[in-house]
């Protein structure tokens, strides 16, 4: 693929980090639960819940209407309400960048999209009327909205997107950031992805699915990769955004440049609607394509922050892919599952995780995956447990894996960065 | 039981304040919605639609467009439930 060296106005760098998820109302609290090995789960309080199989869930840790202005709470659906949260973080994170609109995008990725907002209103309809539909009922449920919405509170006029991928949704926003700043569309994106879908109906849906965890006793320890006892993942919900620019933008600005995403790839399994291909082809390619496209090889890869989200077929798929990729340096890589704290906040987990592995090259710390009390016999990976691990010095390469129901698979390389 | 003219303007005033954010002190009978108050039409569906369900009244999406002013609002709200 890339034959000569990117110029210092192709590489792409992380100079911001915004998030509110269930581990805390911002990046620093998040961070630091992560590395505490916290999880952010519990047993939901609402009365619909004694009715379904699933009473667990990751809700916020902050909730948004202690964040933002009432009339924002008002016309933003939850997701949106979390994006704005996390784009202030980040914009104000990078410095709050003196920037052209023309020149500034917004990619924000969900999986749902503004999915309580249509319920809400369906209810509203049936048990009200139509003229109790609310007038903003659209603009806050299109699943552009998030976006939409952080692209008029910062300004951003060189396009707004919102790449819809399921599971993957999140890193393919970043994917799509790079690759909006490597065309020249862009000098700076904000990109992530956000959700909310904390409801019954998803709830009921995904446990028709048989994917969600039923440890309804144990929240805590329900979100549980790789270990022999994982029996589904944890829905949770909340957002996560870096700001992106070239190298040579945040150079010549003084932004503290918390690492590369130095290429990434994306590929689709046609194998399945919603099962992962069981020896993970379409995630094998995605992981070589963000490297050759990085110019990495599989031997600078230290770190990995999985997709791993507690499957029981889904985490083996990856771990095997992973291990065919890294070959004989999958010793080298060191794997954190973070969604054992997080639970998987779908659409907004690739961008979480992002966070979290360019944290991981930045403070040279991956955390750790917790839960993990039997490992699958089938994970022949060194996982980080218990404490966080330490990374070594020099530079470093990680990988951030995301896959997506539907057949989707996003892989970023990350680099670390000299100042 | 009908609402006088200061319920009905200090009612409406709460509701754009809800909706809009605007400091309830803004919204006096001479202030237009859209000139004025910086209210598109999507808020002012909004709060055409909190008015009906506070007043008990019913404003055709037609009837909106002649709302241009605070005033207006107030003597339409007051003349319907009326």
């Amino acid at each position: 693929m890339t034959t000569t060296p990117l110029t210092d106005a192709q590489r792409v760098v992380v100079t911001g980090l915004g998030a509110t998820t269930p581990l805390g109302g911002d990046v620093p609290s998040t961070w630091s639960a992560m590395l505490a090995g916290r999880s952010g789960v519990k047993v939901l309080t609402e009365e619909w819940v004694d009715a379904l199989p699933v009473h667990i869930a990751a809700p916020a840790a902050v909730d948004p209407s202690e964040q933002l202005e009432r009339v924002e709470v008002k016309r933003n659906d939850r997701s949106g309400q979390f994006a704005l949260i996390a784009a202030r973080e980040a914009w104000a994170h990078a410095g709050t960048p003196d920037i052209d609109g023309d020149r500034l995008g917004v990619v924000i990725a969900t999986g749902i999209g503004g999915v309580l907002t249509l319920l809400a209103n369906y209810d509203l309809l049936v048990q009200k009327g139509p003229r109790r539909v609310h007038p903003l009922a659209i603009p806050m449920l299109m699943p552009n909205s998030a976006a939409a919405h952080v692209g008029l509170d910062l300004g951003a006029r060189a396009g707004i997107h919102t790449p819809v991928s399921a599971c993957a949704s999140g890193a393919e926003a970043v994917a799509y950031a790079v690759d909006m700043i490597r065309s020249g569309r862009a000098d700076v994106v904000v990109a992530g992805g956000t959700e909310a879908a904390i409801h019954p109906l998803n709830l009921s849906a995904f446990a028709q699915m048989q994917a969600l965890s039923t440890r309804n006793d144990e929240p805590e320890r329900a979100s549980r990769p790789y270990d022999k006892g994982r029996d589904g993942f944890v829905l949770g919900e909340g957002a996560g955004l870096v700001v992106v620019e070239s190298m040579e933008h945040a150079r010549a600005r003084g932004a503290t440049m918390y690492a590369e995403i130095a290429g990434s790839g994306i590929t689709s399994d046609a194998h399945h609607i919603a099962a992962p291909d069981p020896v993970g082809r379409g995630a094998t390619r995605a992981m070589q394509f963000a490297l050759k496209a990085a110019d990495l090889t599989p031997a600078d890869v230290v770190h990995i922050n999985a997709h791993a989200t507690s499957t029981p077929t889904g985490d083996v798929a990856e771990a095997r892919a992973i291990a065919g990729v890294l070959g004989e340096h999958a010793a080298g890589a060191c794997i954190s599952a973070t969604k054992s704290m997080t639970g998987h906040l779908l659409g907004a987990a690739g961008a979480i995780e992002t966070i979290a592995t360019v944290l991981a090259l930045y403070e040279r710390k991956a955390p750790p995956t917790v839960n993990l009390d039997d490992p699958d016999d089938d994970v022949k990976l060194d996982i980080v447990r218990g404490e966080p691990r330490t990374l070594p010095d020099g530079p470093l390469a990680a990988l951030n894996n995301s896959f997506g129901f539907g057949g989707h698979n996003v892989a970023l390389a990350v680099r670390s960065v000299d100042q | 039981m009908a609402a006088s003219e200061q319920e009905i303007l200090e009612g409406l005033a709460e509701i754009v304040n809800e909706e809009t954010g605007i400091p309830t002190s803004d919204v006096q009978p001479g202030k237009s919605f859209t000139d004025d108050l910086d209210i598109d039409s999507l808020s002012m569906m909004t709060i055409v639609v909190n008015a009906e369900e506070k007043f008990g009244v019913r404003i055709p999406d037609d009837d909106v467009k002649g709302l241009s002013t605070v005033g207006d609002a107030v003597s339409y709200i007051q003349k319907a439930s009326a």
